[in-house]
């Protein structure tokens, strides 16, 4: 079983831009009863840098080492520049690699560590101290070489693993989870620092992360992973603004779900509510529909008469978040369904929003999306 | 599901050059562990239930052993040896492991080292000691009020000194795994110490407790040295083993004694694991360490009663070392060195030290190097998990199986006239092979221990790199758990030099160890010579170990800035 027919859609899903580097078809790993990874199948492009993102559990760090030949998938193939490398033991394929705790050797120097590759490939040993300057340099560690991992901070021990990496001249860089273990701040900066390092080394990456926040700033493209199979693959704006199930809506911001019914191509009905869609469903008439929309999207300002899908609503709580509001929303209708809806600080203000307030509010019909009603998983 | 369907069979990844040494190292750790534990045992299994002349004779000998009365009296007087050893030695070491962890005591490290100091003693030399105060020349002999020390009494007075720094190591490891959050939230609650005491500290080191109890018990049954010179006519299952195999040739008897023995072995190891998996249980991640309060009319009351055992155990190491150096116990005691002629005494001389030092380190080297293989491979290799599953299973196994028992199936296995191996029945090497056997588990455990410690990414971040993991294992991961395998190399040296009852049935004449020789030159009447020997082991085994401590501080604590935090 090579290529079966419909199977093609890890091409359909590259960006027809760039050359595929690196190619997954089919992959499948099972543990026991437990299918790991399901059929995966998707390329990334030549300097594109692309997160697996999904809860923990969801198989993207299994996928990541699949890659790296540090699992064996059941079946499936792994290609690298257009070799299959499925079967190839790790020091055989052609990566560099950056764990989640850096695994930085603690009895070497940030040199020795930076440089251990490098010695395996019995170079000059000027030669290598060069290198290891230059990729010092690189990560703004230059001064730092002669230390020991722990003499350093969580933010520096992550940029010598990153040199450490890079230090073979991978054609792919793997990143499991690379700042989970630093605090806010640090976790900001490194992120743009490794952004702006792939773009300006221009290396095809894989990373994996749990943070949807992380995939958003630093993916070209995500793919987003839940139970083993993938969701949905796309850049960041496509994933926030058009997800492809509720389950990729859920994970990836927050949204609202809401359960109706179809009530006509283009209306949905809560109970004595009825709000209108931008575009005629993909659903039967009459079909019971999940209607997501986030919470950024609830209008409360300039609405007039002609605005469309005006909810009479009462406040039920307002957390106070800092630059914006979250307000806990109830239907005046139907008061048994409430929702979230975020106003600026601003809005408060000027409108006096208060809780147990009654307010008209409009959800937008662009803003609307419908979802097959009973799971979480698409249609 | 289709997919299941058309699932082909993958060809199978190419070997690579790390794939053969790491199956290499694993088929090395397994041979030895088969040659040194697994067939031995089995043989000794098989034996008894064979006749002389080999014929299977299912149960007959082990009817023929509990039809014997002398054999089955032995068997009742170890146990209930053991057991009064055991009632004595728990709550002494309670006592001894809550001062050290749950006191504001003083100068605890002193304490702890001088808690430990049976361990680098022979269990003979307290044997000796006793026979010094209490013996037939002994000074306190008239508080004994007519007893006489050969027999149960002196047996249980030189076992619980023997056991005693084995049940302190155990309750304190249970009493320091104390949270402290317990304590804190009984007291904001207003409960009264002796209420906490009943319902914190009980109950956190119950499993301790018992674990401790079989300790003992196993301790005391299946130790031969100090049956031997203490015991009198009084005979023990650990005695009969050896008059079996050794005096009587009698090996089918032998083995069943052997396997008597296994049995509270077996149970205080199947306790053990038990008691370990229910304390860990018991200690969330979260716990937060026990801080003692100072409370100087308890502290002090501990002080005084860890003086009193501390002061008993260095005077009973003492009047071992002191007779050896006197010169005709009681009557003449001017210093003098003639014991120390052991020619005088002894056809080999000063050959037995000398041999107990070439096969402790033997052991100590083969033993660690062995160890670390089996404990890297088993820790951190992905590879064939039913190879990685018998090393650890077979790792573990000689925890159960006392020195004895092990002893006797050497001689079942290597004496066989059909085993090629049996070449080196009697040489040094089969001496360190044993030994390496005999202290397998503790040193498997410390440098697994080690090893769970260390990133389990290095392998996959050397492979990435395309170092070979042997490359990282010797720059990295060997560098990284140096403490551990200088631990093991001294625990391993330590106990080959102070065994007596796995080596008491494979010396041979040209490599008699220096404990063999206590046991015989004791037997021919120079205990003052026997306790010169004694002496000369604890004084070798105390001096390793303070070399060890030493390289500690200075290796470690200096020259190693990566490990500062």
């Amino acid at each position: 079983m090579l290529q079966p027919t419909g199977r093609n859609a890890a091409t359909e899903r590259t960006r027809a831009a760039g050359e595929v580097h690196l190619r997954v078809r089919d992959l499948t790993k099972r543990y026991g009863p437990f299918t790991a990874l399901e059929d995966i199948s998707l390329g990334v492009a030549r300097g594109e840098l692309v997160c697996f993102l999904g809860p923990s559990g969801c198989g993207k760090t299994t996928l990541l080492r699949a890659i790296a030949g540090l699992e064996m998938q059941d079946q499936g193939v792994i290609e690298l520049a257009g070799r299959d490398v499925s079967r190839l033991p790790p020091a055989a394929r052609d990566f560099g690699i950056v764990f989640q705790s850096y695994a930085l050797f603690p009895n070497l120097t940030v040199a020795d560590n930076v440089g251990y590759g490098l010695v395996n490939r019995r170079k000059a040993r000027a030669e290598v101290r060069r290198r290891v300057g230059e990729l010092l340099a690189l990560v703004s560690l230059a001064d730092q070489g002669a230390k020991y991992p722990v003499q350093l901070s969580g933010g520096q021990q992550q940029r010598v693993a990153l040199a450490r990496a890079l230090a073979t001249s991978p054609s792919l860089l793997l990143l499991d989870e690379p700042l989970s273990a630093l605090d806010a701040r640090v976790r900001v900066r490194l992120r743009d620092e490794i952004k702006a390092l792939q773009r300006r080394l221009g290396i095809t990456t894989v990373m994996v992360t749990h943070d949807q926040e992380e995939a958003l700033a630093m993916a070209d493209r995500i793919v987003v992973m839940n139970r083993g199979r993938i969701e949905q693959i796309g850049t960041p704006s496509e994933i926030y603004s058009r997800p492809a199930s509720s389950f990729v809506a859920d994970f990836v911001g927050t949204m609202n779900f809401l359960e109706g019914d179809l009530s006509g191509p283009d209306r949905v009905r809560m109970g004595s509510v009825e709000l209108a869609l931008a575009q005629p469903a993909m659903f039967a008439g009459g079909a019971r529909v999940r209607i997501g929309f986030r919470p950024e999207e609830v209008r409360t300002r300039n609405l007039e008469a002609s605005t469309p899908n005006r909810i009479e609503v009462t406040v039920r709580w307002l957390d106070y978040l800092g630059a914006f509001c979250r307000a806990t929303l109830e239907l005046q209708a139907e008061p048994n369904l409430t929702f979230l809806a975020d106003f600026s600080t601003n809005a408060v203000r000027d409108l006096a929003i208060r809780e147990e307030q009654t307010l008209t509010v409009a959800l937008p019909p662009e803003a609307l999306r419908l979802f097959p009603a009973a799971s979480g998983s698409p249609g | 599901m289709t997919a299941a369907a058309v699932r082909s069979p993958s060809p199978a990844p190419p070997l690579t050059r790390d794939d053969v040494v790491q199956r290499a190292g694993i088929l090395l750790v397994l041979a030895f562990l088969l040659v040194s534990l697994a067939l031995p045992l089995w043989m000794l299994l098989s034996k008894s239930v064979l006749d002389a002349g080999g014929r299977f004779v299912g149960l007959a000998n082990y009817v023929r052993y509990f039809s014997t009365p002398t054999l089955v009296e032995s068997l009742w007087n170890s146990i209930w040896v053991a057991l009064l050893s055991t009632a004595i030695v728990v709550p002494l070491a309670f006592g001894y492991a809550y001062a050290l962890t749950r006191t504001r005591m003083p100068l605890k490290s002193a304490f702890t080292a001088l808690a430990l100091m049976p361990l680098f003693a022979p269990s003979l030399l307290s044997a000796i000691s006793f026979i010094y105060i209490f013996g037939n020349q002994g000074f306190l002999k008239s508080w004994l009020m007519g007893a006489s020390v050969y027999g149960p009494i002196g047996i249980v007075l030189a076992q619980v000194f023997y056991c005693f720094p084995h049940a302190v190591l155990v309750l304190a490891t249970a009493l320091s795994l104390a949270d402290g959050r317990l304590y804190e939230a009984a007291e904001a609650m207003g409960t009264p110490k002796w209420r906490i005491f009943r319902t914190v500290t009980v109950p956190g080191i119950r499993y301790g407790l018992v674990s401790a109890a079989f300790v003992v018990f196993t301790l005391v049954v299946t130790d031969f040295g100090i049956a031997k010179v203490i015991g009198g006519q009084f005979n023990v299952l650990a005695t009969d083993a050896y008059k079996q195999v050794v005096g009587q040739q009698n090996f089918e008897m032998g083995a069943v004694v052997g396997l008597v023995l296994l049995v509270p072995a077996v149970l205080a190891f199947a306790a053990e694991r038990y008691t370990r998996r229910r304390q860990a249980a018991i200690l969330s991640v979260r716990a937060v360490p026990f801080e003692a309060k100072a409370i100087p009319l308890k502290d002090g009351l501990f002080t005084l009663y860890c003086a009193t055992v501390a002061g008993l155990i260095l005077a009973i190491v003492l009047v071992a070392v002191w007779a050896s150096f006197v010169t005709y116990w009681p009557y003449n005691l001017t210093l003098s060195l003639k014991h120390y002629d052991f020619a005088q005494f002894e056809p080999n001389g000063w050959g037995p030290y000398f041999a107990s030092l070439q096969m402790a380190a033997l052991t100590a080297v083969v033993g660690t190097v062995v160890v670390f293989i089996g404990a890297y491979l088993v820790e951190k290799w992905q590879g064939w998990p039913g190879a990685r599953a018998l090393v650890q299973f077979l790792a573990m196994l000689p925890m159960a199986v006392p020195g004895l028992v092990l002893g006797l199936g050497y001689v079942f296995f290597f004496n066989a006239s059909w085993n090629p191996l049996n070449v080196f029945y009697g040489t040094l090497a089969l001496l360190a092979l044993n030994s390496t056997a005999h202290f397998y588990t503790t040193a498997h455990i410390t440098a697994v221990t080690a090893l769970k410690q260390i990133d389990n990414e290095f392998e996959a971040v050397s492979a990435s790199l395309k170092a070979p993991f042997y490359r990282t294992v010797w720059r990295v991961t060997v560098p990284i758990c140096m403490p551990a395998i200088l631990d093991i190399a001294v625990y391993m040296f330590v106990n080959a030099l102070t065994t007596v009852s796995a080596v008491i049935f494979l010396y041979g004449p040209a490599n008699k160890l220096a404990a063999i020789s206590i046991v015989h030159m004791d037997e021919a009447g120079a205990t003052a010579a026997a306790a010169g020997m004694a002496t000369l082991i604890v004084l070798t085994a105390l001096a390793v170990k303070l070399l060890h401590l030493l390289a500690d501080r200075i290796v470690f604590g200096r020259l190693q800035a990566w490990r500062k935090r």
